[in-house]
């Protein structure tokens, strides 16, 4: 989000027309060249491989109740996952930037161990911690609260590994908004909700759904983890990265590639409408900048 | 600078070098938990073809899931030789890519299996739940933990042997539906793996009985403390062969052939044999299984081919999408 800030400061803002450094054909080409070969042509493989179905069998290996059980499973707790982020995220970044408190700064970097633990490291830890005889688990069950080996335990994972994703793109936005806004808010007579939800929310949004649409984006991907702690059971707890490995293990390559493209095709879906949503609210909140 | 230059010339000629005496090399590629048996293996193989032919030999491992490790040699890995616990896995190096031809289980003796294990059970101590054969695991109340059958060739073989159970009982295919639908009603979980199966019946403590190869039984009981578990052997059960094959079209590129041909021979040998039962696996060269009846309990064993024909058309029967072990699921 630092680049659309930078992109509109005041100073830059002028010269727009011109730009300082040149070398704009040569940097697109290599940008096209770079996620050609790093994004494109491997995604595109995907869809070759598919096409050795027939549009029938294609539509029946991607529409049979197991696959379909996945991705309300996958698609559903990743939203829910990032949702939780969402709330959480914004509250930690937030305390992180506006209050100094001792040991801050090991809090700080608490935040992005979840991008460096290997993923089966995760789900292993989680896995031991709520299960029936873990830590929590063992808190948890005589409730009638059961983690692991539920779509429960699945949002937990996916949560999990999502996190620094909302704390690391709020911050740096939250960093940058000064505590004066705010102040002058109350001057003009808002409350503490309004001077919240008209000043700095606004502010906020298009770093907060970049965030909100990473971690999703991370969670629908995510395999490592959660097959530890979903329990893996067929149409209950089977995330459908787990169906693409099943059917990889059956050597039935196109079929993987056929469930993969629609998983591709429906996060592509949800990323865009998530930028379109951005996109709108930065127009509508432009001028509050 | 002349030191730079010398390691620099080092560092090419280990790097080009390599190539060249390849054939001094073979390697085997195999499954996950082959892992311990190949250790104590491959050097008694190395010493004893260094006897018989002066020749120093290096023999290379590579582990991992079994049908993964299959894939990666259909994908180009340079196997020369490939061992599995089921011949699914090498069936397919002749159907994609034409690597061996189609006969390979026939090539050697016991159907190309040197080494065989079995389903059993393992409960815990005491067996409070008192479960003694296959019709005790689907009373009301019992978890059973077992690997995907769809993931795991050994829940696959825990499957069938469950399914056969019935069927060498005198039962119909109906009735081993039957029985095989009220066994999943009494499996909590279904891990990935054998291993990830064994970690949540003993240390996450979920079911009562783990279903899982007699070799690794024994290196659960070894391992992870023999006074919390007991060993149930049902009283019939699936003979799970781990076939062993040249991959022809490496080995004859590569120059291999004698001695990968001699590393599988070797497999039948009277020490790779005395190997194999240290590591509970029962052996199956001519004349082995009799010498070490003593260190196995004798039990009434059917092979997949018996049962289900083949393990091609067991596949396509059961673990095929829209299959009998989909359809437990999928009303």
């Amino acid at each position: 989000m630092t680049q659309v800030i930078t992109a509109n400061h005041p100073s830059l803002r002028k010269r727009k027309q011109k730009n300082v450094l040149p070398g704009f054909n040569l940097s697109l080409g290599y940008t096209i060249l770079y996620l050609s070969l790093i994004v494109l042509i491997p995604l595109s493989a995907a869809f070759i491989k598919t096409t050795e179905l027939s549009f029938a069998e294609f539509w029946e290996t991607v529409t049979t109740p197991r696959v379909v059980a996945s991705y309300q499973l996958t698609f559903g707790a990743s939203l829910i996952g990032a949702s939780i982020n969402a709330v959480f995220g914004l509250l930690t970044a937030w305390v992180l930037v506006r209050y100094s408190f001792p040991g801050k700064k090991i809090i700080d970097a608490l935040v992005d161990l979840p991008f460096a633990l290997p993923t089966a490291v995760a789900g292993i830890a989680l896995t031991a911690i709520f299960a029936g005889n873990g830590w929590l688990g063992s808190w948890l069950e005589p409730l009638g609260i059961k983690v692991a080996f539920t779509p429960l335990g699945v949002v937990v994972a996916l949560t999990f590994i999502g996190l620094p994703f909302v704390v690391r793109t709020v911050q740096p936005v939250l960093e940058d908004l000064e505590a004066e806004a705010e102040e002058a808010a109350a001057s003009l007579g808002a409350n503490r909700w309004q001077t919240f939800s008209r000043v700095i929310l606004p502010a906020l949004y298009p770093a907060l759904l970049t965030g909100f649409a990473l971690a999703f984006a991370r969670a629908v991907g995510e395999y490592g983890s959660v097959i530890f702690i979903a329990g893996n059971m067929p149409m209950v707890s089977e995330i459908t990265p787990l169906i693409i490995i099943t059917k990889l293990e059956q050597y039935d390559y196109a079929g993987a590639t056929a469930v993969a493209v629609v998983m591709l095709v429906i996060s592509f879906a949800l990323l865009l409408a998530i930028n379109g949503l951005q996109w709108w609210s930065s127009r509508r909140n432009g001028s509050a900048r | 600078m002349n030191k730079t230059f010398k390691s620099f010339v080092f560092s090419l000629f280990v790097t080009l070098g390599l190539p060249a005496f390849a054939e001094t090399s073979i390697l085997n590629v195999s499954y996950d938990v082959s892992r311990e048996f190949y250790k104590d293996l491959n050097p008694a193989f190395v010493k004893y073809w260094k006897d018989k032919t002066g020749e120093t030999i290096t023999i290379k491992q590579s582990h991992g899931g079994s049908s993964k490790q299959a894939r990666s040699v259909i994908d180009g890995l340079q196997a020369d030789v490939i061992t599995m616990n089921q011949s699914l896995d090498i069936d397919i190096l002749h159907e994609r890519g034409k690597l061996i031809p189609k006969d390979w289980q026939k090539r050697l003796a016991s159907n190309s299996a040197p080494t065989a294990s079995t389903t059993v059970f393992l409960v815990r101590k005491g067996n409070p739940k008192n479960i003694r054969d296959w019709n005790d695991l689907v009373r009301p109340g019992v978890g059973i933990i077992l690997p995907n059958p769809k993931t795991s060739g050994n829940g696959r073989y825990s499957y069938l042997a469950a399914w056969g159970s019935v069927i060498k009982k005198g039962g119909s295919d109906a009735d081993a539906k039957d029985y095989i639908h009220k066994f999943f009603k009494n499996v909590p979980i279904l891990d990935a793996g054998g291993r990830g199966a064994t970690t949540s019946f003993v240390q996450r403590g979920i079911g009562d009985v783990l279903l899982t190869f007699e070799n690794e039984v024994s290196l659960i009981t070894n391992e992870l403390g023999g006074d919390r578990f007991e060993v149930v052997y049902p009283g019939i059960s699936v003979l799970a062969e781990n076939p062993i094959s040249l991959v022809d079209k490496v080995a004859d590129k590569r120059n291999s052939r004698k001695v990968s041909q001699a590393y599988l021979d070797f497999h039948y040998s009277d020490e790779a044999q005395a190997i194999a039962v240290k590591h509970s696996l029962r052996p199956r060269a001519e004349g082995a299984s009799d010498k070490y009846k003593d260190k196995f309990k004798p039990l009434t064993l059917f092979t997949i081919d018996e049962v289900f024909g083949s393990w091609a058309n067991a596949q396509k029967v059961h673990f095929a999408d829209g299959g009998v072990f989909d359809q437990i699921y999928v009303k």
